[in-house]
């Protein structure tokens, strides 16, 4: 029955060699902790993938609830917390997975500087690696001031004056980033804006980069 | 008809079918060892791996649940504010002189923006065909270095930051309406308010709210004392200890 369905879209689309160019390919023994444990360094990217997938889950699930209102977000995130069936675990795994993604990101981007994978031909991806690395720290960084309590806000502040330093445009960026003259309605609307549409979009453009260039130029060779 | 060769499709504007041929990957035959296929042997192992992965960071989600302050208050002051973990090494950088006051610039744009673009033009920095760390000591130094004052930036934030007053700086603080005009609120304050707070919502002595006292107890406790409490604290007539006692029980139940 599955097969006759595949068949039937495959007859029309010719979808085979679209699924084979991603998935048909062979794992060298050099990546492979099945062979060498100490090949365990390699799967820092996938799961860094995978905490990612975590973090995009449990955020689509938490939009349920979460309100971009400075009366309501404290309110709504409380809520959540205290009273939701199974909001406390959601809101945790969204919480956690945001550091867990940090450190695996970190042990990623470590991996390949110090087997030297960043070289010729993978500068390009390299490059989008650490765009993406910068992508997280962004929504780290915005989404730190949703749940609008007291930590929030006052470390928001800190970080909206790091950036107004910054010489000749840090005030317009501030404006930018904070909407208003204060850090109010106007900021966690546009932070909210930023974390959940602005920079996931970024993040998944990156992605996509990056995954396309390692199956077009596969792992680096073992050192 | 063969399954996605030389078919034809209606009003095609794709490229002609004989360019059309897949560039593999560069191939691992090179390399001496066992390659195994990605699908589905590779790909059958990472999920059980992220299976366990998956188990122990549950576990610790639901071992620790994520903080959560009140409410933000933008006319309160004196709250120290602190970054999220992995920003504290920027945040600690920003307290050495060197890097303040109207050097502050140095702090937040020029050392973090050298580091960035340094990270982004690293395979143009170090072009060296030598893959090993060891055999590019400078690339592999430099990184080391990076890491470890980013790890001691951290380490010293955490030891400089108050815990136990961020604790409470941001403990979200129950509270209950009750009537001020309770004979046994003016005992209540003359009392009691200068340990359990005005709002009977707790200072140095513990919030009595949510607790769910009985008369008896809170008239024991006030008259003799226990735990953190001395013994003697209430002053007047057992009448006053009455009214008192159920003010504080009532509240206490709300």
């Amino acid at each position: 029955m599955l097969q006759k369905l595949y068949d039937w879209v495959d007859e029309r689309l010719d979808i085979t060699p679209l699924w084979r160019d991603v998935a048909d390919h062979e794992v060298p023994e050099h990546v492979n902790p099945a062979y060498h444990f100490s090949a365990f360094v390699y799967c820092f990217g996938g799961l860094t993938f995978f905490t990612i997938v975590i973090q995009i889950l449990s955020g689509m699930f938490l939009t349920m609830y979460y309100v971009p209102d400075i009366n309501n977000a404290w309110d709504s995130v409380y809520y959540l917390q205290n009273q939701v069936a199974y909001g406390v675990i959601v809101r945790g795994m969204h919480h956690w997975g945001a550091s867990v993604t940090i450190v695996m990101v970190f042990l990623h981007t470590l991996r390949v500087f110090f087997t030297g994978a960043y070289k010729k031909p993978r500068e390009l991806n390299w490059i989008v690696g650490v765009l993406l690395f910068f992508v997280i720290l962004g929504l780290g960084f915005t989404g730190y001031l949703l749940p609008w309590d007291m930590k929030a806000l006052f470390a928001t502040k800190v970080g909206l004056d790091i950036a107004a330093s910054f010489p000749f445009i840090g005030d317009w960026i501030k404006v930018l980033l904070q909407g208003s003259d204060i850090v109010g309605a106007q900021t966690l609307a546009r932070f909210f804006a930023i974390h959940v549409f602005f920079l996931p979009a970024a993040l998944l453009g990156l992605l996509a980069a990056h995954f396309l260039m390692i199956r077009r130029q596969g792992i680096s060779g073992p050192l | 008809m063969h399954r996605g060769k030389g078919m034809k499709f209606v009003g095609d504007s794709r490229v002609p079918v004989k360019s059309r041929k897949f560039i593999p990957p560069k191939d691992y035959s090179e390399y001496p060892g066992k390659t195994e296929a990605f699908l589905p042997n590779f790909l059958l192992k990472e999920w059980m791996v992220g299976a366990v992965f998956l188990v122990g960071f549950m576990i610790l989600t639901i071992a620790d649940p994520a903080p959560l302050e009140k409410e933000a208050d933008p006319t309160s002051s004196g709250y120290i504010p602190l970054p999220d973990w992995y920003f504290l090494f920027l945040y600690q950088l920003l307290k050495y002189p060197a890097a303040s006051g109207q050097y502050k610039v140095i702090g937040t744009v020029l050392i973090p923006g050298l580091a960035a673009v340094a990270l982004l033009a690293a395979p143009w920095l170090d072009r060296g065909l030598e893959r090993r760390p060891i055999k590019r000591p400078i690339a592999t130094l430099i990184m080391l270095l990076t890491f470890v004052s980013m790890i001691y930036l951290t380490w010293e934030s955490t030891v400089s930051h108050n815990w136990e007053q961020a604790e409470q700086q941001g403990k979200i603080v129950q509270t209950v309406d009750f009537d001020k005009s309770d004979p046994g609120y003016k005992l209540f304050s003359q009392n009691c308010s200068s340990c359990h707070g005005e709002n009977l919502e707790g200072a140095v002595g513990p919030s009595l709210i949510g607790k769910n006292l009985d008369p008896a107890m809170v008239k024991k406790m006030a008259t003799q004392g226990g735990g953190q409490m001395p013994a003697g604290v209430f002053k007047g007539s057992d009448k006053d200890l009455d009214a008192l006692a159920k003010f504080v029980s009532d509240v206490s139940k709300k």
